[in-house]
């Protein structure tokens, strides 16, 4: 029953590397780059839903909505005034900007929160009650559940957003030849825009579920998630969707199962291990396409 | 020919660079309503990338494009097909991992929902064999059916002035006359088109007026007949 119970704390921690991870893999599908300052757009969505709260007293649901709308926005920005600029440049002077990005974000933070953790207000967020299942024996937290349904919600919305719409369909028409693309008349700035628009509300979303769950509060409280939902993007296949899913459940349910039964001190190089045990065999990750060379 | 008549596409005098090579020095060409036109040269002799300046895909340092009496030298490639021009681009370009049906809808991008069920039907009637594949992967078909839908998912904008990019290249012989057939046809309906070919007998064969590109200017121009018999370009380009 521990197991159990271990298992979907596992799937629930899983589930929120899985949304973080959407917006690495998203972004990375379709404008080439890895955006290492998408940890801490989850930082910045935890701090404005723990001042919408705290501060101004909002519901919840709203307090969801403004921590939302305001990742869009720096989303867009971040990538109108430090990524847009280089896309011609070479791939390691983007890399290195985003890295920069993330620097800075984390200092403005810390200017503007200070450096002392916040205790975020989770049973507001969040006023559910706790599952007793099998007489008491499996106790699953609303959070945890929320997480998993969220999870389950945005895959579905967002694949039936990239198959189904015109916007979605320019972003696959982007992600595989960006020249075509132009030609066919898609805008390729704006659609790279939606799409870190997209992941950056997802951040939001990823910020408040993390910050419910473990509700502290720092400047560099989405370094960590943000790089292990890298490592679930590259793990499940850099560039897919499913492949987010697949590797941040799997990622969450190693890490719980990990700490519980071999070492807590461990849980997270056995994360790390098991991605560099998977990438030795499978190079392009669990769903990643093999790199196929053009005719 | 009509003289009088304004030219769909007239390009005065364009110069290209690639960083510091000029790779196009001062083309002039005009491509006139319901004409097909056909640059020919060797490989690297810039045929390419003047399709390519004409498409917004690349700047030109200097000269003009005018299409349809409207100026677009420098305009972006992704607004050029609002203006009614459409390339389809060398080595076909499809979307891979789309299906045939999703790529042409991707190639009406630039019109109002409601108009494209109409020119779908216009290009599965014209490429029969898109509507058999209609759900199938592009990446999955043969080379010469991705060109049919390279070619059909340029139709599918309605473009004024139609660019094709070496639509024979790496086809079997067979496959290629069957191209230059839906060229044909297209031109019988109406259609203007600018040809870059290296398989020069073939696009004199079906061009109006042809232009000879040498290490990025016109050497020869002229009636596509004309330069069939001119010994430069038999030599040169005919290989007889």
């Amino acid at each position: 029953m521990i197991f159990l119970s271990n298992l979907v704390n596992g799937i629930s921690l899983g589930s929120i590397y899985a949304i973080i991870a959407l917006g690495y893999t998203m972004v990375y599908g379709i404008a080439k780059m890895l955006n290492f300052a998408h940890g801490d757009v989850i930082m910045v969505g935890a701090y404005i839903a723990f001042c919408a709260l705290q501060y101004w007293n909002l519901p919840p649901v709203l307090a969801l909505i403004v921590a939302m709308l305001v990742c869009t926005a720096l989303g867009i920005t971040i990538e109108g005034l430090a990524y847009r600029p280089l896309r011609q440049a070479a791939s390691l002077a983007v890399l290195i900007t985003a890295i920069g990005m993330s620097y800075l974000l984390q200092n403005l933070a810390l200017l503007i929160w200070g450096p002392n953790p916040k205790s975020f207000p989770a049973t507001t967020m969040m006023a559910l009650p706790t599952f007793s299942l099998f007489g008491g024996k499996l106790n699953i937290s609303g959070v945890t559940l929320v997480a998993i349904l969220a999870n389950i919600v945005i895959m579905l919305v967002l694949t039936t957003f990239i198959s189904r719409t015109k916007v979605g369909k320019a972003m696959r028409c982007v992600s595989e030849d960006r020249g075509a693309a132009e030609l066919m008349g898609i805008n390729v700035n704006r659609t790279i825009s939606t799409t870190f628009a997209i992941g950056s509300a997802l951040a939001a979303v990823a910020g408040i579920l993390l910050c419910s769950a473990y509700p502290t509060l720092m400047p560099t409280t989405g370094s960590m998630p943000g790089i292990k939902a890298f490592t679930a993007a590259v793990f499940g296949g850099i560039g897919s969707i499913p492949g987010a899913m697949i590797g941040g459940i799997l990622l969450g349910v190693i890490e719980i199962l990990g700490k519980a039964y071999i070492s807590t001190e461990l849980g997270d190089a056995i994360v790390f291990a098991v991605l560099i045990i998977v990438l030795l065999f499978r190079p392009t990750g669990l769903l990643g396409k093999p790199i196929r060379e053009k005719v | 020919m009509s003289e009088q008549k304004l030219p769909l596409l007239k390009v005065k005098d364009l110069h290209v660079y690639y960083g510091a090579i000029h790779a196009i020095k001062g083309i002039s060409l005009e491509v006139f309503e319901g004409e097909i036109v056909t640059l020919i040269g060797a490989n690297g002799a810039g045929k390419s990338t003047t399709l390519n300046t004409i498409a917004g895909l690349l700047k030109p340092r200097q000269g003009s494009i005018v299409l349809d009496g409207v100026p677009v030298g420098g305009t972006s490639a992704s607004k050029m097909i609002y203006k009614g021009l459409a390339l389809c681009p060398e080595g076909r370009r499809v979307f891979q991992q789309m299906t045939v049906k999703e790529n042409l809808e991707m190639g009406a991008y630039s019109r109002p929902n409601s108009e494209i069920e109409d020119s779908l039907a216009d290009v599965f009637a014209r490429f029969p064999r898109l509507k058999e594949r209609e759900k199938q992967i592009a990446g999955t078909l043969s080379g010469g059916e991705q060109q049919m839908l390279a070619m059909g998912r340029a139709l599918m904008s309605k473009p004024k002035l139609l660019m094709l990019d070496e639509p024979s290249m790496g086809l079997a012989p067979i496959l290629v006359d069957q191209i230059f057939e839906i060229i044909q046809e297209l031109h019988a309906s109406g259609a203007t088109i600018l040809l870059v070919e290296q398989n020069a007998q073939m696009a004199l064969s079906v061009a109006d007026r042809a232009y000879v590109l040498e290490t990025g200017a016109i050497s020869i121009s002229g009636t596509a007949s004309s330069l069939l018999h001119d010994d430069k370009v038999r030599k040169a380009y005919l290989g007889n």
